[in-house]
This record gives structure tokens, sequence and C-alpha cells, in this order.
């Protein structure tokens, strides 16, 4: 008999050829970031940042080596299962084969035309977002590293002196002292002075001598049991929490009335998913709050928001409002960074335009990192060149404010995958001290 | 089944197993295998991976440990996501041809397909790289691991040193030659891989001593006048032709650094470690498979396994050893497992029961008995283009209906030239044996000249069989790799060996800046 081992390897950490990945996707990452892009531009913005398959043209991560073309020359096949040929008969060449072998896929697949692999979700997002960086990040000093901020968590039965939890402490050795039955002193006082008063009147010897005993006792009790142990001693104790660095509160704003369809509600979804992607890339904690208007506005879930029907005129001024009134309720500017998309098909009241506009530059934007306007239009809406499409009421009246040279972006997106470039074009990174237009 | 139970202690019951369990079945199956069988193995460890392991494994050609390169990690991409899809499962085993033998087994198996991979990797497939010839002559089981962690370290430290993008540009172009980076005949020296570096050290002292400045004065030729056998000294001097270019590069291309030379070494070891599997693919899972088959019937015989256990293995060995015909949908080429596990049958049939067409046919083996031994001295002393043209029989012809089919690209139609019948036997026999002759396998390309006097030109030739050329795209890609190693111009003929007409011609100019400095 020989020795054998048994050696379990499951334990082993992974990922080994984790090295090797990354070689590859250096290699290959100018072609994957486009497999990315294409991807995205396809999948549902649910699923942006999900990872997933990608495939990139087999050529160019292609192996070469010497062989033998698939085509031309003399060749000799040896196939098994003839059911009807004999010595001598001819067969039509097969289509697009080599000579009678059927489909011969190369073991290790490289006849195919695509090279599909996974993408993990972390690789997916950071290629999609790569080279897209947000406005302004100077202002707040957003930065990467995560400071800890120290928080109270209960209590530890080890500690430094200074962290020594003394009430805690104190409880425990009295309870612990009341189970033991350690006697308190001013029950020793007491026995004390009965003991003095019995001797002095030296009546009942009996008791006496039994107030003794129990003198004794609890003496020797008393000395046994300490007033603080170490088992009742607590340190407070204290836990290490990232601090959130930052946090961003981002506010979608829309028009729900009648004339928004159900697409530009899409493309509207679309671009507010890819913004709170991107803020939660950034910030560890991202609250959301959608406002919908119709010539008035409320603050709604994010169901209602997309798919409850509403009725009504269009003022634009209500939604600002009610904007306005959330931060100063719940997002003060000294402590979130705030972001704000407003989608709309560009309809608003006339007579409203005036206030919108002044509403924007006096309470708005002056507290906001970014202000986007996504003026959404019907699929399909194309201007040939030439015949430009009659400006909307809001977006002249922004017009004024961006003219200006406030950090307001307005684009306008009419299919779902002009989105992804809108988006790249109005976070794209950009020399310090310039603004967003 | 009550009464098999009752016959012999079961190894295991159900799908679950333990350590103790492989343990158990790994000395009944070494039992069988040394003691009826007569293997003769290398010692076992026997290592339990997880699927995602079993991944990694795959993309380092098997290896547990392998140098890093970028088409590992796209080999890795590629199974993972098949994988993931359902599109391909996963190998019960891979076994190394190491000593100890190394095979992994994989998790997931249940107690049956442990005791079948053991039976399968650790002893048939151990015993075969311990004991033919091709491994004995061109493998080093005993230093490979020693090896791949040198070349593990070496290259890493070259990364380190050089730089990531010269030292992957240069495996890119040593893995693109990498086909035609081994010795196919025996050369005078054993293949010691531990050695290696103590032999070339010793070599550069001897030069030394021998070295004596008064050679030079000693009145020659003039160089002046021309020597009709100057060009044949030249080609004997390099060496040429030479079919290892690998090899070539290493040794005589002018302008590598020292580093990218052991790289090419290494990288040329390598190949040359895996040179034997691919000429002996159909006997090693022949042997293997027939082992394994023994083994579990012993095991069953005996009653250490039961009968749910048997049927579960039946079930996995058809599946094995199914061979689709040629119009299924599922025909990719002829199934080394099947044809493999049939010859040894078959031999094993006509050394025991031979009909009075074997006795014709095999008047050395029929009847001769004692069918192990037989088998033992064939995994021993064949590849698989001689082991078929030897061995195999009429009868397996006719039960895998064979034909062979003569395709010239120059004829309308393809030509059936020989079936499985009296006329064609020998014919078909032919056919097959060439197909896993290596010559069929991997074009014949071939240094043949250089003057490195003049222009330094490389000069290759391409001897083509039936007029078949290579595969263009790739050939224009690898004879850049070779020309950026080289450092001066390639060109590649292609010659059809009949009357030495040149086919085909192919150049390339050098990458000045990737492998080699401008000078």
């Amino acid at each position: 008999m020989t020795t054998m081992y048994i050696v379990d390897r499951r334990l082993n950490p992974g990922g080994k050829s984790l090295a090797n990945r990354q070689r590859f996707m250096r290699r290959a990452k100018s072609l994957i970031r486009q497999a990315v892009h294409e991807a995205s531009a396809t999948r549902g913005i649910k699923d942006a940042d999900q990872g997933g398959e990608v495939s990139l043209p087999a050529h160019s991560v292609h192996e070469p080596g010497f062989h033998r073309a698939a085509q031309g020359g003399i060749r000799d096949h040896l196939l098994p299962g003839n059911k009807k040929y004999a010595e001598g008969d001819t067969i039509p060449r097969p289509q697009g084969g080599a000579g009678g072998k059927g489909s011969q896929g190369s073991p290790d697949g490289d006849g195919e035309d695509e090279f599909r692999f996974a993408l993990s979700r972390d690789e997916f997002v950071d290629l999609f977002l790569e080279d897209l960086e947000l406005p302004d990040l100077a202002k707040r000093r957003v930065v990467q590293t995560e400071s800890v901020s120290w928080h109270r968590a209960g209590y530890a039965i080890s500690g430094s002196p200074s962290n020594l939890a003394l009430l805690r402490t104190v409880r425990n050795g009295l309870s612990r002292r009341i189970a033991l039955k350690r006697p308190r002193p001013a029950e020793i006082a007491l026995l004390h002075a009965e003991i003095a008063a019995l001797r002095e009147t030296k009546e009942k010897p009996e008791r006496l001598e039994e107030l003794l005993i129990e003198l004794h006792r609890q003496q020797r009790r008393a000395l046994a049991i300490p007033y603080i142990d170490t088992v009742d001693v607590r340190y407070r104790r204290f836990e290490a929490r990232p601090k959130p660095v930052a946090q961003a509160v981002m506010f979608c704003l829309m028009d729900v009335s009648g004339s928004m369809t159900e697409h530009m509600k899409d493309l509207a979804k679309r671009f507010y998913a890819l913004l709170y992607l991107f803020l939660g890339r950034r910030y560890k904690n991202v609250d959301l709050v959608f406002i919908r208007h119709t010539h008035e506005a409320s603050e709604v879930d994010e169901d209602t928001f997309f798919h409850s029907p509403e009725t009504g005129g269009t003022v634009v001024s209500t939604a600002l409002e009610e904007m306005r009134r959330v931060m100063a309720e719940r997002y003060r500017p000294a402590d979130w960074n705030i972001y704000a998309a407003q989608a709309s098909d560009g309809d608003n009241t006339a007579s409203d335009n005036e206030k919108t506009v002044e509403l924007l530059i006096r309470d708005i934007l002056p507290v906001c990192q970014y202000y986007a306007y996504l003026e959404v239009g019907r699929e399909g809406e194309h201007f040939p060149p030439g015949f430009m499409r009659r400006e909307s009421d809001l977006w002249q009246a922004y017009q004024t404010i961006s003219d200006a040279g406030a950090p307001l972006a307005m684009r306008k997106v009419n299919h779902r995958r002009d989105i992804y470039p809108v988006f790249r074009e109005l976070f794209q990174r950009r020399p310090e001290g310039a603004t967003a237009t | 089944m009550s009464v098999l139970e009752l016959a012999g202690p079961l190894l295991f019951k159900g799908a679950e197993w333990d350590f103790g369990t492989i343990q158990r079945m790994h000395e009944a199956i070494e039992r069988i295998a040394v003691g009826d069988l007569g293997l003769d193995v290398y010692p076992n460890q026997i290592e339990v991976i997880s699927s995602e392991q079993m991944l990694d494994a795959y993309s380092s050609v098997g290896m547990p440990l392998f140098y890093r390169h970028w088409s590992f990690g796209k080999h890795f991409a590629r199974n993972e996501a098949m994988y993931r899809a359902g599109a391909r499962g996963l190998a019960y085993e891979i076994v190394i041809n190491s000593n100890p033998c190394i095979a992994y087994i994989m998790e997931e198996n249940t107690a049956t397909m442990q005791a079948l991979v053991i039976a399968h990797a650790a002893f048939g497939h151990n015993h075969f790289f311990r004991n033919n010839y091709l491994f004995r002559q061109w493998t080093d089981a005993d230093g490979i691991l020693d090896y791949l962690a040198f070349a593990k370290n070496y290259i890493s430290s070259c990364e380190e040193r050089y730089g990531e993008d010269a030292v992957e540009q240069l495996l890119d172009a040593a893995h693109a030659l990498m086909s035609h980076g081994v010795h196919r005949y025996p050369r005078p020296r054993a293949p010691d891989l531990r050695s290696e570096e103590r032999r070339g050290r010793e070599r550069r002292a001897e030069e030394e001593k021998m070295f004596n400045d008064l050679w030079r004065t000693v009145p020659g030729k003039s160089p002046s006048s021309v020597d009709p056998t100057a060009e044949e000294k030249r080609r004997a001097l390099l060496q040429l032709p030479q079919e290892n270019i690998l090899y070539f590069m290493e040794k005589s291309a002018p302008r590598l650094a020292p580093w990218q030379r052991e790289i090419l070494r290494i990288v040329r070891h390598i190949a040359q470690y895996f040179y034997p599997q691919t000429q002996t693919k159909l006997m090693n899972e022949g042997c293997a498979t027939y082992c394994h088959y023994k083994i579990m019937q012993a095991l069953h015989e005996e009653g250490s396994i039961n009968d749910g256990a048997w049927l579960e293995f039946v079930h996995s060995h058809t599946n094995v050893v199914a061979q689709p015909d040629f119009d299924h949908p599922h025909y990719s080429s002829i199934n080394p497992y099947a044809l493999g596990y049939a010859m040894m049958e078959d031999i094993a049939r006509i050394a025991e029961t031979p009909t009075a067409e074997d006795r014709e046919w095999f008047p050395d083996i029929a009847g001769r008995g004692n069918a192990m031994a037989l088998l033992r001295d064939i995994w021993a002393n064949y590849r698989d283009e001689s082991f078929v043209s030897q061995f195999l029989s009429p009868h397996l012809m006719r039960r895998f209906r064979m034909f062979a089919v003569h395709d010239d690209a120059e004829a309308t139609e393809l030509k059936v030239s020989a079936i499985h019948d009296e006329r064609g036997y020998r014919r078909i026999r032919r056919a097959l044996a060439a197909h896993y002759d290596i010559a069929s396998q991997v074009a014949d390309i071939q240094v043949v000249d250089v003057d490195l006097a003049g222009d330094r030109k490389l000069v290759l030739h391409h001897r083509t069989m039936n007029k078949v050329l290579l595969a263009e795209a790739d050939a224009r890609q690898v004879l850049q790799h070779l020309a950026d190693l080289w450092g001066y111009d390639v060109v590649l003929r292609e010659i059809d060996p009949a009357d030495e007409a040149v086919l085909k011609e192919h150049a390339a100019t050098p990458r000045l800046g990737r492998l080699i400095n401008p000078a």
C-alpha cells in the first residue's frame, strides 16, 4: 500500500485567477467599455447596476497560432456511423462545412464571432460611470477617504480606567451585595447598639449570646463579600462607525399634467435612476424626494410619482415652492448636498414663468450643487436641419438664467438612447472652476 | 440488493461522503488496481476543490500554479460565463502528471462519482503517465511543480523589473509560437528540469577554460575566397533546419535580452511537458476508462458498492463512452473515450476469446491470454498513431461503421474512399492512424536559413501536406510576433514538397520598440 494524501483545498483563498482577470480587463478595456455602453443602452435602467454579460468581438482578444486552414487542399476524413454509403459513392459538398465533417467547432470555441463573458456588478458600474465626475465637488470637499466617529455601544467588561462606567459598576455591586445578603453598615451598627444596651442592663443573657454570634457572623460575611468586586466593573464601550462624510438629497421634480405621456415619464424615470445610481457611488447616504406638480405640487412616494395619473394645469413654481419647504424642514443646505432634477415637457402657465425664475435664482440655485432641467419630447420627434423647434416657454425662461451663468444644466431628450449621452455631457469632468451649462 | 449488502461491508451508502469514505475508497480501489490489474502508479494526492477552484484550474491548463497572463483570464471569463449559463458542465476531475500524482475531485460529486474519479484519474491516468514511453521520455513528473513555481516567480520578478507590458508582449509572442516550441524527436539530452541551470553554468565555465588566444593567430583560408560549403557550415552551426522555433529564437535571436530568452525557455519547456498529451489522448483516456470500468465492476462484485451505486456508475460510464454518428447534431469528432475504451476491451477480447478473423489479423496476440499484461505492455509502448495502426480490428470498424471520405477542394463532390468491408479495412485503419499522427495535427514549419553576415533575414518553410495552406490571418499575426522576436525581417514560404514549388509567401517586418529597443 502506498501512502495517499487527501488535501482539502476548498478553504484556500478564492480568486486565484483574479490577477489574470485584471490583466485581461486591462487589455480589453476600451472594448469592454464600449460593450458596457452598448449594453446599458438596451437594458432597463433598473438593471443598470446589476453587472452581467457583455460580448466583445472575438478577433479583438484572439490568440493566434500557426495552424492549417479549414478549407482547401486534399483531405481524408474518417467518420463513424455509416448507414448507406458504399465505396465509390459521391456526396455533394456540404455548404460551409469542412468536407462532410458537420459542425466542427474548435474545442476552445475560437470559431465564435463573439466573446461573451460576465462582469461583476462593481466592474460594470465602475466602467459605466468611469469618466463621469460630479460638478462643483470641490465645494464640499467630498473625498473618498472615510472618517469614523465613535459612538457609545453598551458596556464592556474590560476597558481603560477612564472609561469606567461608575454608575453601572456600583449598581452591579449593589445587586450582588443584595443577592449575597451582605450586611449593610446600618444593620451592624444596630447590632452593636443592641448588644451594648443588653450588656448595660444585663438582661436576657441568652439573647446577648445570640446577638454576639450574629454580629460575628455578619462581620465575617461583610469581610468575605467585597463592596465592589471585579465582576461588577463595567466600562463604557465605544464603537467606530463610518461617518457619513457627505450626504446628498436628490429632488426629483416632475410635471405630471395630462400633456406628459407615459413615454416622457419613462424618459424622466431613466434619468432619475441614472442620477441616483451615480450619487449612490459618491455618497454614503442619498435621500430621494419626489415632488410632482400640476397646478399644485405635493411630495409623494416613488410609486405615486411615476404611476398615479393626475390632471390639471401646469404651474412650475408650485413645485419649487414645495421643494423650498421640504428643504427648510428636513434638508438644511449646510448638512446636505442638494441635487435637483426637473423633468417637464416644457409647458408652463405663461404668467408663472416670472415667478419660477425668481424662485430659482433667489432660493433654489444658490443652495443646490446642481440643478438639471430635462425637457422630454415625444418619441420620433425630430426636426430636420434648418427647422428649429419652437422653444418651449419654460426653456426660454430657463435659458435666461443659464445664460447668466447660474449652475443650471438644460437638455432635451426624445429617446431613451439619448439619455446616457445627455447624462454624460451634463456630468463630464470639466476643468476646475468651470460651471455646468 | 439485500443479499449484496450482506455480502461485504459497503464502502458508502447514498450520495454523501467524507474524508474517511475517500480514504476507504482509495484503499479498496488500490487493492484492485495494484493487486488484480497490476497497475504501477505514482503515490496519489487527492485534492478536494470547489467548482470555482475547478474553473481556476481550467484557466491555468489544469496546473495548480502557473504564471500570470491575460489569456488565462480570458479563458476563465469564458468558462465561467458558459458554466453560469448552464451551457457547459465542469469536468469531474483533473489529474496532473506529477509525482505525487495530483488528482482534483469536486466537492459536488456524489460518493459513486468520487469512486469513479479515483479509479479513472488516480489509477488509470496515473498508471499511464508513469509508464507510457512518451511521458517517460519527455516529461519530468518529479520536477514539474518545482519548475512551475520557479517559472511563476521568475516571470513575476521580470514583471516587476521590466514592466508588465514588456513581459506581456513577450508572452504573447511566445504563446503564439507555442505549438512550434517542442522538440519532436529525442535528442541526446535528458530533460531534467532541475539540472538546467547547473548545466548552463558548467557549459560557460568549460568554454572559458578552453579559450586559447593562439588559435586566432593560426593562418587559415582568406575570408575573401568564397567557400561553397560556407552555407552548409553556417546552417550546421545554427542547427538548421530547426523545427523548434522557440528554441531557435531562444538560442539564436540576436537582439533579445537574457531575461527574454529565459522566458521563451520557460514557455518552451511547458509546451514540451504537454507535448505527449496531444499524442496519447486516445490511449490515455482509453486506459483510464478501461481501468475505471474494471475497478468499479470488481467493487460491485465483491459487494463494496451496492446496486444503486453500480447503476449510477453505469449511467455515467455510458454517457462518457457514447459515440454519436457523423450525421448526429452532437457529432464533433471521434470520441477518444469511446474509441479508446472500445479498443482496450476489444484487445482483451482478442487475447482471450479470439475469432478466426482475429487470428488472421492479429496472430501475435490472438488467444495468448492474460489480457491485462498485454494491455499494460501496449499502454507503455505505443502512442495513438501506432496504437491504431496496430490494433484497430475489423470487428471494431464494423461496430463503429467507419467510413473514409476523400475531399479534394478542386472536385465538386466528396468521394467515399473506403467503408467497413474487406476491401476497406486496411485503408480505414491507415486513414484513422494518419488522423492521430502528429504531422497531420501540427503544420510542419521549420526555420531553414538565415544570413547572419548579411541582412539577417530569417527564412522559414512550411512544407505543406496535401496542399493545405496555413490559415492566413493567424499566420500573419504569428509571423509578426516572430519578426518582433527576431528583430529583423522574416519570411515564411509555403512549399509543396512534391515539386518544391512555392505556393504562398508571407513576410513580416519587426515593430521595433516592442520587444526589442531600436538600436
